[in-house]
């Protein structure tokens, strides 16, 4: 019995020191050099993975900061805090980055756009809809309210209102871009956040086959781009704001029909006050 | 022809997965894309022949010389253990790229009970050196073999109109439980 106990222990001390000597020689003669600093700036990354940097994950990122050829503030995730860190680890200045959001270029939902006489049945995925002959609205170039922008976020960032089209969760949104890339009309636009006045549409049609499509659609008419003096160019069809000399004054937001070109959080004109001391 | 039976078995007919419902934890957890379930796959037969080899060797030359079959449990997970940490060394410094693309499932593999399973089954079914290699490599290619199928079915179901209580890890396990049954079918070929 004793025996037994012994040998049982030495073999299997036996056996784990063998095991611990073969991993130690082997962590020798096959660590990976990497530079330390890879993995602290690794650990203070997000860790989403969502490839925003434009690299393929956080690990990359942090090694392309390493090497220089990723900058401190390159992660929209992180946001000015990591920019910091990453600075901090680096030893260098962090510049500051504006937050981008994404907008959705598109406010024809189910109550604006006219919608097919066909029903749609089948995946229930924006890219499939656009695949099989457009989805069920008439407009081909406006948003299908499949969801794909909702299902891609990774922070549920994005959701999709009574009316069909999605909605940023200013909040939880990083920036990633996931969004962006997960819509099949492209219909999606990284913007500042602070920015207020979008043409809310991407239709390039003529303006008679747009106003037949949805009521609040870009006609083309090109009013706003006669006489906004450059905030507004026309391309065609469809109306683009040039933000470099964007004057908002310029713009004529009462001229517009349809109400394409407008502003994202409504403006609250200044208050008549009248004047108290009036006797 | 003996060693193709057992090949087979291992892999299909008694497939670790499907007939004996080891492993079950990768199968759900990775098997929602092919690609990472075909390297999970991959990852893991790795792992089991070399299991295989080194469980079968400590066993037969030094537990049942000192009569300590009974210590089998510890020492085959003392090899797991070591062998993933080694073959995770090991492909950090061979292909990084492939490291990453794994990520936290090559660490994962340790708890995977099929691997044990595997090295239990070996001794319990007496098999000698070269029955135990191709025990390893059959029930390696059934696991990934389970893992592919299930991968294909779940990237299918991603696109299919679940209803709500059952999306997820519910119609996950079903439709295992159905691949089960439909594996059930090769039950008495050998």
């Amino acid at each position: 019995m004793d025996a037994t106990l012994l040998i049982a222990l030495a073999t299997m001390g036996g056996l784990g020191f063998i095991f611990a000597g073969g991993l130690a020689i082997a962590d020798k003669k096959l660590r990976v050099e990497e530079n330390p600093l890879i993995g602290q700036i690794n650990d203070s990354l997000p860790g989403a993975n969502c490839g925003a940097c434009g690299r393929a994950g956080c690990y990359d990122f942090a090694l392309n900061v390493v090497n220089g050829t990723a900058p401190v503030n390159g992660c929209p995730v992180g946001g000015n805090d990591t920019a910091v860190i990453i600075a901090e680890i680096m030893g260098v200045e962090a510049g500051s980055t504006v937050k981008m959001v994404p907008r959705i270029m598109c406010r024809g939902g189910n109550s604006e756009a006219v919608k097919k006489m066909a029903e749609y049945y089948g995946p229930l995925s924006c890219k499939a809809m656009d695949v099989v002959s457009g989805g069920d609205k008439m407009c081909y170039y406006g948003c299908l309210g499949g969801g794909d922008c909702v299902e891609v976020c990774p922070f549920d960032a994005m959701i999709i209102n009574e009316n069909g089209i999605p909605e940023v969760i200013e909040e939880l949104c990083t920036g990633c871009t996931m969004c962006v890339k997960a819509c099949p009309r492209n219909v999606i636009e990284m913007h500042p956040i602070d920015r207020n006045v979008f043409v809310f549409c991407k239709n390039e049609d003529d303006p008679k086959s747009s106003k037949e499509v949805c009521n609040v659609s870009c006609w083309g008419c090109g009013i706003c781009a006669r006489k906004s003096e450059g905030s507004v160019e026309m391309i065609g069809f469809l109306g683009h704001i040039n933000y470099d000399k964007l004057d908002e004054s310029k713009i004529p937001f009462d001229k517009c029909k349809s109400g394409a070109i407008n502003h994202l959080r409504p403006v609250i004109e200044d208050l008549k006050i009248t004047d108290v001391q009036n006797n | 022809m003996e060693l193709f039976l057992i090949f087979f078995s291992a892999s299909i007919v008694n497939n670790f997965v499907l007939s004996y419902f080891l492993g079950i934890c990768p199968f759900i957890g990775v098997s929602n894309k092919i690609s990472s379930a075909v390297s999970m796959g991959m990852a893991t037969t790795f792992v089991m022949v070399i299991t295989a080899i080194v469980s079968w060797l400590i066993y037969h030359m030094i537990l049942v010389p000192f009569q300590l079959e009974f210590l089998q449990y510890v020492a085959f997970i003392l090899v797991i253990a070591s062998l993933v940490q080694f073959v995770e060394m090991f492909i950090k410094k061979v292909s990084q790229p492939l490291y990453r693309a794994l990520g936290i499932f090559l660490p994962l593999i340790t708890t995977n009970c099929a691997i044990l399973g595997l090295a239990l089954f070996l001794v319990l079914r007496d098999y000698n050196f070269l029955e135990s290699i191709v025990f390893g490599v059959g029930a390696g290619a059934g696991f990934t073999l389970a893992l592919t199928i299930m991968a294909g079915i779940r990237e299918e179901l991603d696109l299919a109109d679940v209803p709500k209580p059952l999306q997820g890890a519910p119609i996950t396990l079903m439709v295992a439980g159905i691949l089960a049954l439909a594996f059930m079918g090769f039950s008495g070929l050998l």
